[in-house]
């Protein structure tokens, strides 16, 4: 081993170590935004050396490789709404996982006649995989993001023979895949393999509603990872190895928290598409009782401690802004305001934390579903916004329901509880809600950014 | 030999990622997701050498083309990743004034 590649590797254990720490950092919000920073120099360390590595003979291509895609990154940093960070996180899966195929191809074309003839079987396997996984992430995460950004119909597509075509795909992948690592001189098995990728990434994807999204990123996500840690093993980067996996566990990770938080394993979740439609369960009885905006403020005004459960509908109204100021009324006012989190509210892990945060309200006022469930009797008020199914008392009570199970926070056995939502029917995942026709449910009809306005105006002019 | 210590290298990091991760709390889960979109951009590393190499044709743009693609990950990720942790405020201690 030269001096150079002697260097070169030592760095490279340094830049895991640095990824390490920062990981660990990122463990506490007080001490994130350092971990990322850390995580950043590792980055930084690693890629600088690289390119003393000796094969390196023209620096041309990866200067405009670097700075076409640098100054697309920093756009996109830049300007993202934090609304819209699901989106961004699925197509950067995207790119991260086009990234490892399109290097894994690299790989292959930069191979001589000789080379792929007696390069070990290894790497082929490993080279293979690191183009399917890529594959699958790419085109996967192209379609999160269409249903994310509403680009693509977000209901699940589901058509006759959805579940042949798939298992037909994982049997051509299979032939193709062999034949590719027992005959790599014929590009053709190679191009055949990134097709077939792609189109089954497309297909397990487009076939999954678009509830099921959070699941899908946090996967894909992983697997992102996973292709880089592959492309690693096939061209012997250590770096890659580890780093990758990294990401792979904390997509694996996130991914089995969302599962847990509905109650369903992961196949339930990769397969929903191809499951029957549930039957009709009990019917819902009881009335919805309609509360205007004022007299929810005489609600309020007499509340001592208020919960306040959000969900999508808050981010799309932008209503986390309008939410915030209620709060400062609120406690001026004498009272305490607690927010609940549940797990998969939104539409990415952690999704509305960052929206409240946004809106400065201090993350030590974010509480999860288990640690407001036992204390629910004590909140006077918890006001919904734009949550449905994270609050539905249909996941204990109705066996028929499709999200029967799903460990929910229990807003009915809080005194009232407001629903501000646009109109009265189902949620995004189209289930019907029997919280909404409770003795103690008033619902406050219209838009949420509008009714928290009026209820915050009402509380200037008393 | 080369092959089982790359996979003793897997079996460790597999192993130290999970450790890691599971300490991260909820409240962090959407930078934790952005900011290993950006550490997934460790592919550049990989594919400098494809792209500034001495190779034929289509492994320079191929090459080029990973480049520009893992840099969007890694510069979009952290700094996506540090505005919104920028954000992330502890609540104020009653009676200290900001």
């Amino acid at each position: 081993m030269n001096d150079i590649l002697t260097i070169i590797n030592f760095t490279y254990v340094v830049a895991a170590a640095l990824f390490i720490i920062g990981l660990k950092l990122l463990s506490h919000p007080d001490t994130a935004r350092k971990g990322n920073f850390v995580s950043a120099l590792g980055m930084l360390l690693a890629v600088l050396i690289t390119l003393l590595d000796q094969q390196i003979i023209s620096y041309h291509y990866i200067v405009l490789g670097f700075v076409i895609g640098g100054a697309v990154g920093a756009w996109k940093a830049r300007t993202i709404q934090m609304t819209a960070m699901p989106e961004m996180v699925s197509l950067f899966n995207g790119f991260g996982g086009l990234a490892s195929l399109i290097l894994g191809w690299a790989t292959f074309a930069g191979m001589d006649l000789l080379t792929l003839q007696t390069e070990s079987i290894f790497v082929f396997v490993t080279l293979l995989f690191t183009i399917l996984v890529g594959g699958i992430t790419f085109s996967g995460s192209v379609v999160a993001w269409g249903k994310l950004s509403g680009k693509i119909k977000a209901k699940a597509f589901i058509f006759k023979g959805l579940r042949e075509l798939s298992v037909l795909h994982l049997v051509a992948i299979a032939v193709v895949g062999y034949l590719f690592v027992t005959a790599p001189s014929t590009s053709l098995w190679l191009y055949l393999g990134i097709a077939l990728a792609l189109s089954f990434g497309l297909w397990a994807t487009i076939s999954i509603g678009g509830a099921d999204m959070p699941v899908v990123i946090a996967l894909l996500n992983s697997y992102s990872g996973i292709a880089a840690s592959a492309a690693g093993l096939a061209t012997g980067n250590t770096i890659l190895v580890v780093t990758g996996l990294l990401v792979g566990a904390s997509g694996l990770i996130l991914t089995s928290v969302m599962c847990k938080a509905m109650n369903r394993s992961l196949i339930n979740v990769l397969l929903s598409g191809f499951a029957k439609p549930v039957a009709a369960g009990e019917k819902i009885e009881g009335e919805i009782k309609v509360l205007s905006a004022q007299d929810a403020f005489y609600v309020l005004e007499a509340a001592q401690a208020v919960l306040v459960v959000p969900g999508y509908g808050m981010a799309v109204a932008q209503a986390q802004h309008a939410v915030r100021e209620l709060q400062s009324l609120l406690e001026e006012n004498g009272a305490t305001v607690d927010y609940a989190i549940h797990a998969v509210a939104g539409r990415m892990p952690g999704h509305m934390n960052v929206l409240l945060a946004e809106a400065d309200v201090p993350y030590d006022q974010l509480y999860e579903m288990e640690d407001v469930n036992p204390r629910m009797e004590n909140y006077d008020v918890v006001i919904v916004i734009g949550a449905n199914d994270v609050v539905n008392p249909a996941a204990k009570e109705m066996k028929g329901s499709p999200i029967y199970g799903m460990p929910v926070i229990e807003a009915y056995r809080a005194k009232t509880v407001f629903v501000l939502k646009r109109s009265a029917d189902a949620g995004f995942a189209g289930v019907d809600n029997p919280l909404f026709f409770k003795d103690n449910t008033r619902m406050v009809l219209g838009d949420a950014k509008d009714t928290i306005n009026s209820i915050v105006r009402e509380f200037a002019e008393a | 030999m080369e092959i089982i210590y790359l996979l003793f290298v897997v079996l460790l990091a597999a192993f130290l990622g999970v450790e890691l991760i599971r300490k991260v709390p909820a409240t962090l889960h959407t930078p934790l997701m952005s900011g290993s979109n950006a550490i997934s951009g460790i592919t550049l590393v990989g594919a400098l050498a494809a792209s500034g190499g001495d190779s034929n044709l289509l492994t320079t743009i191929l090459g080029t083309a990973a480049v520009a693609l893992a840099s969007i990950n890694v510069v979009g990720g952290y700094w996506v990743t540090d505005r919104m942790l920028g954000m992330f405020k502890k609540k104020a201690k009653p009676g200290v004034q900001k």
